[in-house]
């Protein structure tokens, strides 16, 4: 292809990628293996960590229900923060990309913008609008009628599943964006010559096209979501637990490393299971689309 | 192309509200004039802001944030240059490899990435230090500094390249005077979404920082666990200040809706 390349040999790429190779082992692999063997290492209240192999953690998330609890709590709020990110933000990268050109790019940024701004402020946004039994958004749904008594969204899944859709919508947004630049705006004008309805084309033409996008962009939510701290933490309060906080906790309140690496790395292998599988699962029922 | 209906519009509109609200809300209280929290309603007033130079802890939290997003971001491109330099110009075994490692910090999962170097700097003797945290932060904005960089290279008209070889250019000179300078838009604008990525961190970096390392959403995030005043609003209003000011250069230099449609493509595979 090119005289420049072609004259170097077969070293030369790794020479140059070699600084960033060592970093990456040194400073990443290693300390990720650590964080494994510490799962597996004992600990105690007086003796601290003892570098010894034995499954004592790994027991005690598996028979204590405590986990298993927290667990669940934490895929539930995953998976219902995906669906409504996907139930809202779908539909609205469909009316911004039927927009015109100045208000699409606008209307972009607007959406796509708090992806760069920091989640804590987010989520402290988040806290304000919820604030106790007469926040912003219990007073605004109860003069609209909607609502009688206030919800309680503070230190509640349902609050922790609404700030984190915010939190994650971008990445919905801009994951049914892409795969509609993919779509053909003939076949939508073609199906409406053909005799069908607007509701038939989006159910028929539009949605089974858009959905590897839907998919995939779920899969980023899912992960992001599943492994959040900042939102879960500052909605959730210090009772309402999730993985990523309880990790937190085992290590810098209770001081049980241990056990706090063996539930991130629990998290780690469970997200990057889920995350392969559904990829190859997608990649399979839609393999005309990514080709 | 069809035009939206009367119901979409209304759709938009009130997605578009629930997606600014918070943000909106965070620099309006920040603005107000009372001693709580409260949406300013009779004036507005800089007092929560002035609150902020009484409280040491957050401006020197401020100048940990900003230099260590700055530096960190520097020395991953000090890495991430020659590394995206040979994965966009070279096809060897390995390539793919590679590429996935240098992007997986964008897969590992930042409270796994915390519980990793802490573990590993406590070991090292580096507990709570800052080059610790110049380290783990070089980690993790090496994906995006690596990918604008790669964009870059993969881009550029090598003929320009060949040109300069022909002239006698090699090496170092080559690469000073006639590569760099072509990809240098990539790497300036793969500097600036690592400083926000860096800037903005708070799931890894609360558990390297300790009392003299904190950065500023660490210091944030503490405070807001204690109580919620207008203080931390004004702080808040601040670093959305500094996140539009990175914003805005990457605009100038790149073009936004680039560096962010790049990114879900990467995160979803």
């Amino acid at each position: 292809m090119s005289a420049v390349a072609e004259e170097r040999d077969a070293r030369a790429p790794w020479a140059l990628a070699a600084p960033a190779l060592m970093l990456f082992v040194g400073v990443l692999l290693i300390p990720l293996a650590m964080t494994v063997m510490l799962s597996f290492h004992d600990w105690g209240q007086y003796k601290g960590i003892e570098p010894v192999f034995i499954l004592k953690n790994w027991h005690e998330i598996a028979t204590d229900p405590y986990y298993a609890e927290m667990f669940w709590r934490t895929f539930r709020i995953a998976i219902l923060t995906t669906l409504l990110t996907a139930l809202l933000g779908a539909p609205e990268a469909y009316i911004l990309n039927r927009m015109d050109g100045r208000w699409k790019s606008f209307f972009l940024l607007v959406i796509l913008g708090p992806l760069l701004i920091s989640v804590v402020a987010r989520t402290l946004g988040w806290a304000l609008l919820f604030g106790g039994n007469n926040g912003l958004v219990n007073k605004l749904l109860m003069s609209a009628g909607v609502i009688r008594s206030p919800i309680p969204f503070m230190f509640t899944e349902t609050g922790m599943v609404i700030a984190l859709a915010h939190v994650m919508m971008p990445f919905m947004v801009l994951s049914v964006w892409a795969a509609l630049q993919r779509l053909d705006p003939q076949i939508e004008n073609a199906a409406m010559s053909l005799g069908a309805g607007p509701i038939t084309t989006i159910r028929r033409i539009i949605m089974p096209q858009i959905m590897p996008g839907v998919l995939s962009g779920a899969i980023i939510v899912f992960s992001l979501s599943a492994s959040a701290f900042a939102t879960p933490a500052i909605i959730g309060g210090r009772r309402l637990k999730v993985a990523a906080t309880l990790a937190y906790d085992e290590f810098l309140n209770t001081l049980n490393w241990p056990l706090g690496a063996a539930v991130a790395t629990l998290l780690l292998v469970a997200l990057v299971l889920i995350v392969v599988g559904s990829n190859a699962l997608i990649e399979r029922r839609y393999a005309e689309v990514f080709r | 192309m069809r035009r939206n209906g009367p119901l979409a519009l209304v759709f938009h509109t009130f997605f578009v509200i629930v997606m600014v609200a918070p943000i909106l809300v965070v620099c309006l209280v920040a603005f107000t004039p009372e001693g709580f929290l409260s949406l300013p309603t009779n004036g507005f007033s800089l007092r929560w802001f002035r609150a902020i130079a009484n409280y040491p802890e957050f401006i020197h939290a401020f100048w940990v944030s900003l230099g260590l997003g700055a530096l960190s971001s520097f020395v991953a491109l000090l890495f991430a240059v020659p590394a995206a330099l040979a994965i966009a110009r070279y096809r060897f075994r390995g390539r793919d490899a590679l590429a996935a490692l240098f992007l997986s910090p964008l897969m590992i999962p930042h409270v796994v990435l915390g519980i990793a170097f802490l573990r590993f700097f406590t070991s090292a003797g580096l507990g709570g230090s800052f080059a610790a945290l110049i380290i783990a932060h070089v980690i993790i904005v090496f994906p995006f500094a690596l990918r604008l960089t790669l964009a870059a290279a993969t881009g550029m008209d090598r003929t320009i390249e060949i040109a300069a070889v022909s002239l006698g250019a090699g090496g170092w000179t080559l690469f000073r005077r006639v590569t760099l300078p072509l990809i240098l838009p990539g790497v300036i604008s793969g500097w600036a979404l690592a400083f926000i990525q860096s800037f903005d961190d708070l799931t890894m970096t609360v558990f390297l920082a300790a009392p003299g390392t904190e950065t500023l959403p660490v210091r944030m995030f503490l405070y807001i666990q204690d109580n919620i005043d207008p203080l931390v609003t004004s702080v808040s209003a601040c670093v959305i200040a500094v996140t539009m000011t990175a914003l805005i250069l990457l605009d100038r230099f790149y073009g936004l809706d680039r560096v962010l449609a790049g990114k879900s493509g990467d995160a979803g595979r």
